[in-house]
């Protein structure tokens, strides 16, 4: 198998399987998935989820079935970038529909799509826990709140800088 | 200024720390708890308190510690439910983020009170950043021996740890959460077993919420029956509320729920008042699931009286002119929302979360969608309203766990007291499209009969 943890990767492996007790090391899958999304370009491919199987010594099937049940698995490829902006109640009452549109007509997609360069995709979620602070969007690790267009244009340019900063 | 005993400290800088949460005071009653405390004087303080659970049903969390199974070598557990993702709902986030040891304290203190070695913290995946706060304050807890082995000397094992999730609104519900932490899908399981019995990996296992273990910190602190003599009735201690929607100041606040919902809404010590000079028109005062009340039956009830914020007095009048204290998700709507499109949303955030397991649920609030987007987008009919109903109503009570009700009573609160503003839609097809129903009578006094 080419795709496996690097030292690092597997170190932290372990660290999340010791949490749970002998013999119940597919407790760690939902873990160990974030940790190979993480690891392998932002999703999951399906060698990615054959060698988890492999690692928790569980069927492909167990790994397939959880992948697939929760959303914050990328089964396709995402831009390095993933805009996943609030749309339930709360935060549409409180604006976010016009935010929705304007990223739209900034980054030149869809809900679903990813930009031509691979460097953004947009998506519409469901309730984040930040119903107070809307309207808003999570990308990658943090969330973005209280967001105006000015602060979209902001943070679009933000990530664009980082990229062109490592390229 | 109400009584704080969860917030007191919240705006003390660095009190993320263990070194200033300990400087001020943390720890001091987990200490006593381990050392002077016997199991059962524990239970029994939670039990006096008449605290009840924070994360929506209101169960009386003692009562609940004292079903947990003892079988002779079977280990138990203790998880804590950090899954909030109850629309509107984000007060656990704002507990972990900035009191992490108050968590850690009551998970501690609560462990050793059920006599779980391991227990599980279990946060929905997308609160990641959290999740890094919690890990590092288990660090800090353990380097200064609140954690690990032989806790104090006590000969008490504990060790907590976080788990994440991944993105599922079903993960709260507590078998799911639990197969969740199997490392499954998470669909909810038919009970009986209870998790008390039959729980995590099938050992005795009690779920609870962030804010209910925390809340036990304060309890063990003053003991019980002083917690108890905060509040009213059987809404006893403090409650956090998660503000959000149309006012001047959304946020996190801890109340004693003897303030008026009046009081709530408009003293600028809570949320200030509504935004940019509107009127309210609604609110759904305890997450997305519990039942939207138009202005006029959320500060009074049907008869007449004051309405306050607590568990009796936000549900007086049932369901037919009453609601839920739920998980505290405070929402409010002013004069330029519109009930079928907010309605829509929960509709849609519904069908996204069903598990899939129940056809009624998971057949249900996809017809609810439909039916909602079709009226909303100008193209009802006024049969479509009788449809939602009994759609609605064959969901509710006929599923294995409480989502379809959930699912439910949204559209049914929305159609009991809004069902002026779904025909405007259906009659103003056009109109619909550009306008507003707008505040119209739901602000208006309500007659009360003699
Ligand atoms: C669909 C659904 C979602 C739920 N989500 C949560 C949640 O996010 N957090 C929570 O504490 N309880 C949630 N609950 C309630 C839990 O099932 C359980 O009652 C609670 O965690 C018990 O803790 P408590 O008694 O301390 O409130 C949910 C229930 C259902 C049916
Ligand atoms: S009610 Fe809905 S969410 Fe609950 S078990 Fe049935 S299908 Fe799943
Ligand atoms: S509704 Fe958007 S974060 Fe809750």
């Amino acid at each position: 198998m080419s795709l496996q943890f690097n030292n690092e990767q597997m170190t932290e492996f372990k660290r999340l399987v010791a949490r749970y007790p002998e013999g119940k090391q597919k407790s760690a899958l939902l873990p160990v998935l974030h940790l190979a999304q993480d690891s392998f370009g932002g999703w999951l491919t399906t060698e990615a989820m054959d060698y988890v199987s492999v690692l928790l010594n569980i069927e492909p099937i167990e790994v397939y079935e959880v992948a697939t049940f929760y959303s914050m698995y990328n089964l396709k490829p995402v831009g390095k970038f993933v805009f996943e902006v609030c749309q339930t109640g709360p935060c549409m009452i409180s604006g976010s529909e016009n935010i929705i549109t304007y990223i739209q007509q900034q980054l030149g997609i869809k809900p679903g799509e990813t930009t031509q360069d691979g460097i953004f995709t947009l998506k519409l979620v469901e309730c984040l826990g930040a119903c107070g602070y809307a309207p808003m969007m999570q990308v990658g690790k943090i969330y973005r709140e209280h967001l105006t267009k000015e602060k979209v244009d902001a943070i679009i340019a933000e990530y664009r800088m980082q990229v062109a900063a490592k390229n | 200024m109400g009584v704080k005993l969860l917030l007191e400290k919240a705006n003390v800088p660095g009190i993320r720390t263990y070194d200033v949460y300990r400087r001020e005071g943390g720890y001091a009653t987990a200490e006593k708890a381990l050392k002077e405390m016997t199991i059962e004087s524990i239970v029994e303080e939670v039990k006096k308190s008449g605290l009840r659970g924070r994360g929506g049903a209101g169960f009386p969390a003692g009562m609940k510690w004292s079903f947990i199974a003892k079988p002779e070598g079977v280990p138990r557990h203790l998880v804590c439910n950090a899954d909030e993702s109850e629309p509107g709902t984000f007060k656990d986030r704002y507990l972990m983020e900035f009191l992490p040891h108050l968590l850690l304290e009551g998970l501690l203190i609560s462990s050793f009170a059920l006599g779980s070695n391991d227990t599980y913290i279990y946060i929905r995946g997308e609160y990641a950043w959290v999740a890094d706060i919690l890990e590092e304050a288990i660090v800090e807890a353990t380097k200064n021996g609140w954690l690990g082995k032989n806790i104090l000397g006590t000969g008490f094992d504990c060790m907590i740890h976080v788990h994440r999730g991944a993105g599922a609104y079903i993960c709260g519900e507590e078998t799911a959460l639990i197969e969740s932490l199997e490392g499954k899908r998470g669909n909810p399981r038919i009970k009986p077993p209870f998790p008390a019995i039959q729980g995590l990996w099938m050992r005795p296992t009690v779920v609870n919420n962030v804010e209910t273990l925390a809340a036990v910190v304060p309890i063990i602190k003053m003991g019980g029956d002083e917690y108890a003599k905060i509040g009213v009735g059987r809404s006893t201690g403090t409650k956090l509320i998660s503000a959000c929607g149309n006012i001047n100041k959304p946020g996190v606040y801890e109340i004693d729920m003897t303030i008026s919902v009046e009081d709530f809404i408009y003293s600028d010590e809570y949320c200030g008042g509504i935004a940019n000079g509107k009127k309210l028109k609604a609110c759904i005062p305890g997450g997305s699931s519990v039942p939207i009340l138009p202005a006029n039956l959320l500060l009074k009830t049907a008869k007449g009286e004051t309405r306050y914020m607590n568990y009796e007095s936000l549900s007086d009048g049932g369901f037919a002119t009453g609601s839920m204290m739920g998980s505290g998700g405070f929402i409010i709507l002013d004069e330029d929302q519109c009930i079928v499109k907010n309605t829509l949303t929960l509709a849609r955030f519904y069908r996204h979360e069903s598990c899939g397991q129940c056809s009624p649920c998971r057949e249900g609030t996809g017809w609810m969608e439909k039916i909602l987007q079709k009226i909303e987008s100008g193209k009802g009919e006024v049969s479509d309203i009788d449809l939602l109903w009994d759609i609605q109503r064959k969901i509710e009570g006929n599923t294995i766990c409480p989502l379809g009700d959930a699912a439910a009573w949204p559209v049914a609160a929305a159609i009991r007291h809004f069902r002026d503003e779904f025909e405007w839609h259906i009659h103003n097809r056009e109109l619909s499209q550009t306008s507003n129903f707008g505040l119209q009578h739901y602000a208006d006094p309500i007659h009360v009969p003699a």
